[in-house]
């Protein structure tokens, strides 16, 4: 009797945490619908708009004056790239090296809290006033808008998240790897970079690849900067177009094939952050060994 | 060759707490010498005190002497040349997971920029040799990383990356008790054979394997090393009433 008993409350126990375990992973597929929806629901809508306006002038030609049919963004795409890479050549070696100091150098130190809190601050700086602030410190005692200050301005925006991803990294990787270098004889500056920030490159990687991701999409710091060009730019102290400028201007026209442009200018931009953030992937997991994680 | 380690009136602490306190022994070079005493005794922060690693901690201090050989660790070298001399196994396996089993063993030579091939080919096969571990990685040396080993695998692999560097001690922080038994007689197995050529200290809470691997034998206790001596008079016949209720498991 009492046996029995004992056994319908264990079923019901079970019962209960079957169905606390079904509502649990519920929620979860739940919430990753949420997450993965509106990234899904942008793509199809924007391959559904702008797909339509691509073909091969879109990739070969320059903008066509008002009242011209066709043209490109040619300019753009190469504008947005050099852009990038001049932006990246600023952020990531200053991210990265801040990064190092927070986790291994600086650690528990003053100027290390100081450095972290500016970070944090600079992360939240809006974009426009990031491109107002180099406006007034790099293109008005320059005379001109330039190329040049629109990377200036995208590498000071990737520096607080590569900088803070950085530190994380570095900060995950288990002290008793660090101890095994020392334990060697390896000096201690030797050991951080040839030891501890290889470790967590994997995920160094991942945050540049989040701020060059972030950038590329960047309109408001160029609008004072890069400025835009309807033509080539040959210098980087010339102005420069830039896919996201140009999207904005087409989208804010009136003539209906320019909004056709601008959607598939906006299609391109993604297409090429997916493509740069896969390859720079591919490349740098080539040559991982076996089992390491 | 190994060397004898002198300690001289060693004190060390961690901010405020005094882990060593009045240490003094002869650790007597090629042979194997292991210490014993419950968890927070100090037994590890005393072997990390002969190879500087202590001071990685910002908040430790050490006071007295030590020499490895003829040199006065504390007075005559930097921590980086003595750790090249005192090589160091730590209790869990810590392989570098980013590099090949090859570039493991040979990581200590790499990182202080000896690059010649040949004589790290020979280095490294050398090294995995000592440590029993070359016939079961000959073939991946560099195909597969470290961390893809076995633990046990893993701690013979940390052995001949210490090896590979030719110290002259050979410093083993609780070295098997991470790893299970097979595993772990391979490890001492590999004690007995490296003793021969390096002094061995080793930190075990296994009394069983202090009496298997090691000549002498000594016992800490609340920062104070207790006892010193043979390890067959520790076991079978201490001089202190604190060894003996250890030994026989009445606490710790």
């Amino acid at each position: 009797m009492g046996e029995h008993k004992l056994r319908t409350e264990n079923n019901l126990k079970a019962r209960i945490r079957t169905l606390v375990d079904g509502a649990a992973t519920g929620l979860a597929v739940l919430s990753t619908i949420l997450v993965v929806a509106p990234l899904v629901a942008i793509f199809v809508y924007l391959v559904f708009k702008g797909a339509v306006s691509l073909n091969l002038n879109f990739f070969t030609h320059n903008p066509a004056p008002v009242g011209e049919a066709g043209g490109g963004m040619a300019n753009a795409i190469v504008g947005s790239a050099i852009l990038l890479a001049v932006g990246s050549l600023i952020g990531v070696p200053i991210g990265i090296a801040g990064g190092i100091f927070l986790a291994e150098f600086g650690r528990g130190t003053k100027l290390a809290n100081a450095v972290r809190f500016t970070a944090d601050v600079l992360n939240g700086v809006p974009s426009i006033v990031m491109g107002i602030a180099v406006y007034s410190l790099v293109v008005v005692p320059q005379g001109h808008f330039s190329a040049f200050s629109g990377g200036v301005a995208l590498g000071i925006m990737m520096i607080p998240t590569v900088c803070r991803t950085t530190e994380e990294m570095l900060l995950m990787v288990p002290n008793s790897v660090r101890e095994a270098a020392l334990a060697l004889g390896v000096p201690n500056w030797r050991s951080v970079l040839a030891i501890t920030v290889k470790t967590a490159s994997p995920g160094i990687i991942t945050g540049c690849m989040l701020a060059f991701a972030r950038v590329a999409g960047e309109t408001a710091p160029l609008i004072f900067t890069a400025f835009g060009n309807v033509g080539w730019s040959e210098k980087l102290s010339e102005p420069i177009a830039a896919l996201p400028l140009q999207i904005y201007v087409y989208a804010l026209s009136p003539y209906e094939e320019w909004h056709r442009l601008a959607w598939a200018g906006a299609l391109v931009l993604i297409a090429l952050i997916v493509m740069a953030v896969s390859l720079v992937r591919y490349v740098t997991s080539r040559g991982v060994l076996k089992g390491a994680s | 060759m190994g060397v004898g380690i002198e300690v001289i009136n060693l004190d060390a602490w961690y901010g405020a707490n005094h882990a060593l306190q009045d240490i003094n022994l002869n650790i007597p070079a090629n042979h194997a010498t292991a210490l014993i005493g419950p968890s927070g005794c100090g037994k590890s922060t005393f072997v990390r005190c002969l190879n500087r690693m202590h001071e990685t901690n910002p908040l430790a201090r050490v006071t007295g002497t030590v020499r490895i050989g003829d040199l006065d660790i504390y007075k005559d070298a930097k921590p980086v040349e003595i750790r090249r001399r005192v090589g160091m196994v730590f209790q869990r396996p810590n392989p570098f997971p980013t590099m090949s089993i090859y570039d493991n063993v040979a990581a200590g030579l790499k990182l202080n920029s000896y690059n010649n091939r040949h004589v790290l080919d020979e280095i490294v096969e050398r090294s995995l040799n000592n440590s029993a571990l070359w016939d079961e990685v000959k073939d991946d040396l560099k195909k597969k990383s470290g961390a893809s080993l076995s633990g046990g695998q893993q701690q013979r692999l940390c052995i001949a990356r210490a090896l590979a560097v030719d110290p002259e001690v050979l410093l083993m922080d609780e070295p098997a008790s991470a790893l299970d038994p097979v595993s772990t007689s391979k490890i001492e197995d590999l004690i007995f054979q490296l003793k021969a050529q390096y002094t061995i200290v080793i930190v075990t809470h296994n009394m069983q394997q202090a009496a298997r691997v090691a000549e002498k034998t000594g016992f800490f206790l609340n920062g104070r090393m207790v006892e010193f001596d043979s390890t067959d008079k520790i076991f079978t016949n201490p001089s202190d009433k604190r060894t003996e209720d250890y030994i026989t498991g009445r606490f710790g």
